[in-house]
């Protein structure tokens, strides 16, 4: 199962080696990590995408990730009401001929074209990871030159439903 | 007439560097042992060292894993954490074994090493090491000093790491620069980690949970780890197995934590436990694991692990529950504090005669057994003869194999800290520096290391250390010409190939010792082992013992790789 967690951290020198090296040590599976500033300063905040195989592994991921000493709180928001984004940057090998037909397949997703060169273009997409596949899969075929995305970033809504009645996958 | 040459108000301090504050602060903590090796990157620090009138040992070793297994003795022994000091690079990278054993036997150690300057750093400069990187899959945590304001702090914060909660390893890396900087800083150590806060006291309703199940249960058994003496808690699990009339079987680290000549004591369960142990783990219908981690050698096969019992599991470490074993009532609590509390709660007395008479009868009919030679020393003979002859209260050190078990069989452990073994990591060349530390830890206890002939020759240097230190520590050699253990798997499981394991080539240990000062004796008949025991021990210094032994013994029971425990081998003749 896919699960998000996400860990506030003090930003301490190496807590993302200590962090990703006990994933790697335990034999954990990231599919993503992303980390970045908090609204506290001197407090990082980081989302996991990782592919588990059963709930005594995922009870492990928690309880190895909240000894970590550099590591406030871990919390596995999988299960609640939450928002998970991710952003990718495309570029996408463009002739002036078809630049108006991929303008025309991304504008559904509310992508843009940050870059235009003579040959390539290169464009932004924000979303829920399934709806950046979505639209990588459509931009396939026209040459996919680079792709880099930054991993997922979640954060539980403003308000929980209480109580929660629907399981929520990531694609909320 | 006087001239002030400075303003009254402007506090009178010393110009001091970095290293005379390193060494100030392992003053404020306490320090009164320090074992190390010098080179070039704590040069300043051994200088300060040396001007300093602080009151501690300095120990120095031969070789950097010698100090950080010395260290592990120490602190195995004192509950306090031993103190490393190494250079950068080579000096660094040798403490590496050590660490790893801390780590995984959960040992209190605060390491410092030196580093190149952080103006080189990262430049591959000489002597330079990543030790940061290293480290931080082998250590509770580990810091790089790159502020000298910083130092003090840290110093205490890695005492305070190490220590508490469930203890290990705290590496602490101190550039050249900053150990040589001057300063007439007077520097804060108040320290605050909020991601750091062990639980200590249990839950009550957890607690509650525990004695209900005690009460319904008619197979209850209590398996006690390391954990009850890190604790200090050896009288609170003798007082509640005595109270309900429960049997207690330990791992190999928790011997000690239980009396082992008790009548409820099973001794020692897992590969090499007793059948009355493994027994009593496979039938109970209640196992309460106080401070250990269901390690793999104890547990064997999982599938056949306490097949029918309901698992609580109290540890300071929340997440060693349920990491191995599925747990029905897990207590995260330090052991005394929830031995304390269980011992409040008024549990009607469990009915459980049937399951006493039970075990008692495994006790019985199935002892741990040897074939005695006839003509030779017989390893575990040789272990009850020097249980008899230090009253059963010397402290005992050992490396891995074949040694450690016979120790841990045949030494009855009564009281704690007395045994120091490498569990977890099992590491050859441990239990000789160990001694060391563990003598100079309790300086009135005797030691005695019983090591191997193979694991004694990866750090017998060491015997430099008790010469020059006048440390009477008994080395005795359980010589088989041997890797012992190795040897008995080959004979096992690989229809007797003996690759690489028989060391028939073995220097002359009597005279080993004699050329570092040591006294060294030889023992190869039966009849003379009490005697040349006896002059051993009775001797004002250091002694190495080499015992001729059975070639071929194998240590019993068994049980095999990814078999129950209930499927021992070797129960009885």
């Amino acid at each position: 199962m896919r699960r998000i967690i996400t860990a506030t951290v003090q930003n301490r020198s190496g807590v993302l080696n200590r962090i990703t090296g006990m994933l790697s040590k335990r034999g954990f599976n990231i599919e993503s990590i992303s980390v970045g500033t908090s609204e506290t300063e001197g407090i990082s905040k980081m989302t996991f995408v990782v592919e588990i195989s059963d709930s005594q592994k995922l009870e492990q991921l928690t309880k190895q990730l909240n000894k970590q000493i550099d590591v406030l709180k871990v919390s596995d928001i999988t299960d609640k009401a939450m928002v998970a984004r991710e952003l990718a940057l495309i570029k996408v090998g463009s002739t002036g001929q078809n630049r108006n037909e991929i303008q025309g397949v991304i504008t559904p997703f509310r992508a843009s074209v940050i870059d235009v060169s003579r040959d390539s273009l290169i464009i932004q997409v924000t979303g829920k990871p399934d709806k950046v596949d979505a639209l990588i899969s459509l931009l396939r075929p026209y040459g996919i030159k680079e792709l880099s995305r930054t991993g997922v970033t979640a954060f539980l809504r403003g308000q929980q439903p209480q109580p929660l009645h629907e399981v929520n996958t990531l694609l909320i | 007439m006087k001239v002030e040459a400075k303003p009254k108000d402007v506090v009178d301090r010393k110009v001091v560097t970095g290293a005379d504050v390193f060494i100030q602060a392992l003053v404020n903590e306490g320090v009164d042992t320090v074992f190390g090796y010098p080179g070039g990157a704590v040069l300043p620090i051994y200088d300060a060292l040396y001007r300093s009138n602080a009151k501690f040992e300095h120990i120095l070793c031969r070789h950097e894993q010698g100090i950080i297994h010395a260290a592990e003795g120490y602190a195995r022994v004192t509950g306090r954490a031993g103190v490393v000091i190494a250079t950068s690079g080579p000096g660094a990278t040798n403490l590496i074994t050590g660490i790893t054993d801390a780590m995984m036997d959960s040992l209190p150690i605060v390491i410092f090493t030196g580093q190149v300057g952080t103006n080189v750093i990262g430049t591959d400069a000489f002597q330079e090491a990543d030790i940061i990187g290293i480290t931080t899959p082998i250590t509770k945590y580990n810091y790089q000093v790159t502020n000298i304001a910083d130092l003090p702090r840290i110093v205490k914060e890695a005492f305070h790491i190490a220590e508490t909660g469930r203890p290990g390893p705290v590496v602490v890396d101190i550039p050249k620069n900053i150990s040589q900087e001057l300063t007439v800083g007077d520097f804060e150590t108040d320290f605050y980690l909020p991601g750091y806060q062990p639980t200590v006291n249990p839950n009550p309703l957890q607690i509650k949970k525990l004695s209900e199940s005690l009460r319904r249960a008619k197979r209850p058994l209590l398996l006690a780890g390391a954990g009850v003496l890190f604790a200090g808690a050896t009288e609170e699990l003798k007082a509640f197995a005595e109270k309900y009339q429960l049997p207690v079987t330990t791992t190999l680290l928790g011997l000690g934590s239980f009396p082992g000549n008790h009548s409820l004591s099973l001794g020692m369960a897992g590969m090499h436990g007793t059948y009355a142990a493994n027994m009593a783990i496979y039938e109970s219908d209640l196992l309460i694991n106080i401070g250990a981690r269901f390690d793999d050698r104890l547990t064997g096969a999982i599938k056949h692990f306490a097949p029918n019992a309901k698992v609580a599991h109290i540890d300071i470490d929340p997440a060693e529950i349920g990491k191995n074993i599925k747990t029905n009532i897990p207590v995260v609590a330090d052991a005394k504090a929830a031995l304390k509390a269980l011992l409040l709660e008024d549990a009607e007395d469990p009915d459980h005669k049937s399951w006493l008479e039970k075990i008692n009868t495994n006790k019985e009919t199935y002892p741990l057994w040897y074939e005695r030679s006839s003509s030779e020393i017989s390893p575990q003979w040789l272990i009850q003869q020097i249980y008899e002859e230090t009253n059963g209260e010397a402290i005992i050190t050992t490396d891995v194999g074949q040694h450690q078990m016979w120790a841990a069989q045949f030494y009855k452990f009564d009281k704690p800290n007395k045994w120091v073994t490498s569990g977890g990591l099992g590491t050859m060349g441990f239990g000789f520096p160990a001694a060391i530390g563990a003598q100079l830890g309790a300086p009135d206890s005797q030691v005695v290391a019983i090591v191997g002939d193979g694991g004694f020759q990866m750090t017998l240097q060491e015997l430099s250390v008790i010469y020059q230190r006048k440390l009477p520590v008994k080395i005795i050699i359980v010589n088989n010409e041997a890797l012992g253990m190795v040897r008995q798997w080959q004979e096992t499981f690989y229809e007797e190939r003996y690759s690489e394991s028989l060391l028939s080539e073995n220097p002359d240990f009597v005279k080993l010792a004699e050329s570092y000062g040591v006294k060294g004796m030889r023992v190869d008949k039966e009849a003379e082992v009490p005697a040349v025991l006896r002059e051993a021990f009775s001797y004002d210094g250091p002694v190495l013992v080499d015992c001729r032994v059975v070639k071929r013994e194998c240590v019993y029971p068994m049980v095999a790789p990814g078999k129950g425990n209930h499927e021992m081998i070797g129960v009885t003749k």
